[in-house]
């Protein structure tokens, strides 16, 4: 058993003696046993992102009162210039917004959907959540990193098959619920929704995308990458009007969605008929 | 007077050809309550949508007029709505084909709103995963700023308002409104303490309300009908027409608009029953932060009291069915495992808790529980309920609380194989 030999008195106690009492500062790097090339340094990182990508940002950071709020379309516009967020991108952004890398970082590690490793041409979403599960999302999941697997191995959440930035790379992940439950169980390439998949109509899939097609999504635009899709998240939409038409007026129009509407119509059911003109309440002026 | 079974007022413009072009709505009413409120005062607009008795749509069911009258009348500082579109409940899947189908009544809707609060910058925040969604309201923003209901002098009233289409980035937290502020900084999206309340300091520290897309987008609809109209469909304290998203076991899975107060009874008939005739287990009123229910509670009215009276809660009517095939422990882990993930991190009852709950869950399902888990699971709930700083927590224990009531007997079986045998106990 110890004995506290004296109680500490609360509060700062001046050094009795300085730092500089003990001699001349050590030169760390000299006496290191790492050579100085091997050392981490300063020097910030070259940027790969041209002049139009910062005018870019700098036209998102314009779109808000404070320009912070610009960081989340700003990482998704990073991501469509690399496939990911990388050391450069968090830099990037940081130098565009007048933030610390710290700061950046933290955010970006905080959201799912900012890779930090490169991703393939196309991530493969599939909901793994439990209605979907239920349906068949985990046999879904589970079949496609089987199938897209090498030596046995099963490819797993975030894994790349084939090499990044090359055509037919897939990244998949499991995914929270995607809000289309009544559609499940649901995948979804590059944010557009392919519903009521099975295992078998799945592995067609990917294999398809391997392949370098590109299937229509079941609701959705039709089927890019996963770079350009970033670059609407990011709200930069095609220049040319006909190419925006397309992405836009992309199907959405699923028997599920309409499903109440149309018994309603079939059935002859509509809300009460609305008076020709209700007034708007009298108040008191203040 | 009864109102009919399906009551399409936020879905009755869906079946139309390309209904999410400017073109289409105008021919459909579209934009004519715009006008109608722009001659109305601030005032008038939140005593109607007062008197309409209209409740959020997104799970909490608080009066939106009476949030609306939360802002200051003053303009000291810009006022800011926000839209929460960040929809990612598990289950719930009615805001994402509400704006995909007709993104304009949600941009008639934020107009009225912003011109009763008197903001000039109105923010529609939606789940980045909802891409197809994003790209429709942005479509509709510029026709809308076109045809000039967006942008300086709305239809000559003098109102100005601009409107940006925010893309999130994946976080189910950034649904909590706080959060979800947070996030629209550009910070990592995590609650914030209340008081202040957003009408206070919200956005930036200034006054702000946040709203549901199924909220407003109700709106315009009230403007044209009045507050009665509105009150001919539900019930007297949850007025109005509900999206109810059914998913799972039945036969015709959808989207089906129905007066507040249908039951699961009335809305199997519309869906068809069960699929293949199985019987139903268990199922969600509201998504999966709302206790379950079971066949017992066919005939709870789905309005706010009615759900709270039965031990669930309404939700976001987020319905999804079970029947008896799907194993209740099994269920419940996942939607464990999906608070887990999604658990921001920023309080110690929901980070830690979520955590070992989904262990001693994982490790149940497996086959390696014992009796005293179930009773650790519930402690850990009964630390975690109440006791978290945002609603995450409290609805990440709903599905455990209300399994182990209603299913203990599945979680019991589930640790028959693993009872520790006594010395001499067997003889």
């Amino acid at each position: 058993m110890t004995t506290p030999s004296e109680t500490p008195r609360p509060g700062a106690e001046p050094a009795k003696e300085t730092f500089a009492a003990a001699g001349a500062d050590v030169d760390v790097v000299g006496i290191s046993p790492v050579r100085e090339e091997g050392m981490l340094a300063d020097e910030p990182l070259a940027s790969p992102f041209d002049a139009a990508t910062v005018a870019e940002a700098q036209a998102l950071a314009a779109r808000y009162p404070q320009s912070r709020s610009a960081l989340l379309p700003m990482l998704h516009l990073v991501q469509s210039v690399q496939g990911y967020v990388s050391q450069e991108g968090i830099a990037f952004c940081g130098e565009q917004l007048g933030l610390s890398e710290a700061e950046v970082s933290a955010v970006a590690t905080f959201y799912t959907m900012y890779k930090r490793k490169p991703c393939g041409e196309h991530l493969v979403s599939v909901c793994t959540n439990t209605l979907c599960a239920a349906l068949g999302g985990d046999a879904i999941y589970k079949r496609l990193g089987e199938h897209l697997g090498e030596d046995g191995k099963p490819l797993g959440h975030e894994q790349t098959a084939g090499t990044p930035g090359e055509q037919g790379s897939i990244t998949i992940e499991h995914a929270e619920c995607l809000a289309a439950c009544d559609l499940g169980p649901v995948l979804q390439v590059n944010y557009e929704y392919y519903d009521n998949q099975t295992p078998d109509s799945a592995v067609e899939l990917v294999d398809a995308l391997r392949r370098g097609e590109k299937p229509a999504p079941t609701r959705g635009a039709p089927l890019s990458d996963f770079k350009a899709v970033e670059r609407q998240l990011a709200g930069f939409f095609p220049e040319d009007e006909e190419a925006y038409r397309i992405d836009v007026d992309g199907p959405s129009q699923a028997v599920e969605t309409l499903r109440g509407a149309q018994l309603a119509a079939d059935r002859g059911w509509t809300a009460p008929a609305m008076a020709d003109d209700a007034p708007l309440p009298e108040v008191e002026a203040k | 007077m009864t109102a009919d079974p399906i009551t399409p007022v936020l879905t009755k413009r869906w079946l139309s050809p390309q209904s999410w072009r400017l073109s289409t709505y105008e021919d459909l009413e579209g934009y004519s309550a715009l006008r109608k409120a722009l001659k109305g005062s601030p005032e008038q607009l939140v005593q109607l949508v007062k008197d309409s008795g209209l409740r959020g749509r997104g799970g909490a069911g608080f009066p939106a007029g009476v949030k609306w009258s939360f802002m200051p009348p003053n303009e000291d500082k810009p006022h800011y709505l926000v839209i929460n579109a960040d929809e990612g409940e598990p289950g719930t899947c009615k805001d994402i084909p509400l704006m995909m189908a007709d993104p304009h009544s949600l941009i008639e809707g934020c107009v009225i709103a912003a011109y009763a609060m008197r903001s000039h910058h109105c923010f529609i925040y939606v789940r980045g995963e909802a891409l197809h969604p994003i790209r429709r309201l942005n479509a509709a923003v510029r026709e809308a700023q076109a045809a000039g209901y967006l942008g300086a002098d709305i239809l000559g009233s003098g109102f100005d308002l601009e409107l940006t289409v925010h893309a999130g980035a994946g976080a189910y937290i950034c649904g909590e409104e706080t959060a979800l502020l947070d996030s629209l900084e550009g910070r990592r999206g995590q609650p914030r303490l209340k008081p202040p309340f957003p009408a206070a300091a919200g956005l930036y520290a200034a006054p702000t309300t946040v709203n549901n897309v199924e909220t407003i987008a109700s709106v315009p609809y009230i403007v044209n009908g009045g507050a009665d109209w509105f009150r001919q469909m539900g019930r007297e304290k949850s007025p109005g027409p509900k999206i109810f998203s059914i998913s799972g076991h039945v036969e015709r899975p959808g989207q089906y608009e129905a007066p507040l107060g249908t039951t699961l009874r009335e809305l199997l008939e519309l869906c068809g029953g069960m699929k293949d005739g199985i019987p139903l287990k268990f199922w969600t009123p509201g998504g999966s932060s709302t206790p379950l229910f079971t066949a017992e509670h066919l005939d709870v009215p789905l309005d706010f009291e009615g759900a709270a009276e039965a031990g669930s809660m309404l939700g976001t009517t987020a319905v999804q069915i079970f029947n008896e095939t799907v194993s209740v422990p099994w269920a419940v882990m996942k939607w464990t495992q999906f608070y887990e993930h999604e658990s921001c991190g920023k309080c110690t009852p929901c980070r830690e808790g979520t955590y070992w709950l989904a262990q001693i869950l994982e490790r149940m399902v497996d086959g390696h529980g014992t009796e005293e888990d179930i009773d650790t699971l519930l402690d850990v709930c009964d630390n975690i309920f109440g006791r978290s700083f945002c609603a995450l927590g409290d609805g990440a224990v709903s599905p455990i609380t209300s399994g182990i009531k209603y299913f203990r007997d599945e979680f019991l079986a589930l640790c028959e194989s693993n009872k520790r045998e006594l010395v001499g106990a067997q003889a």
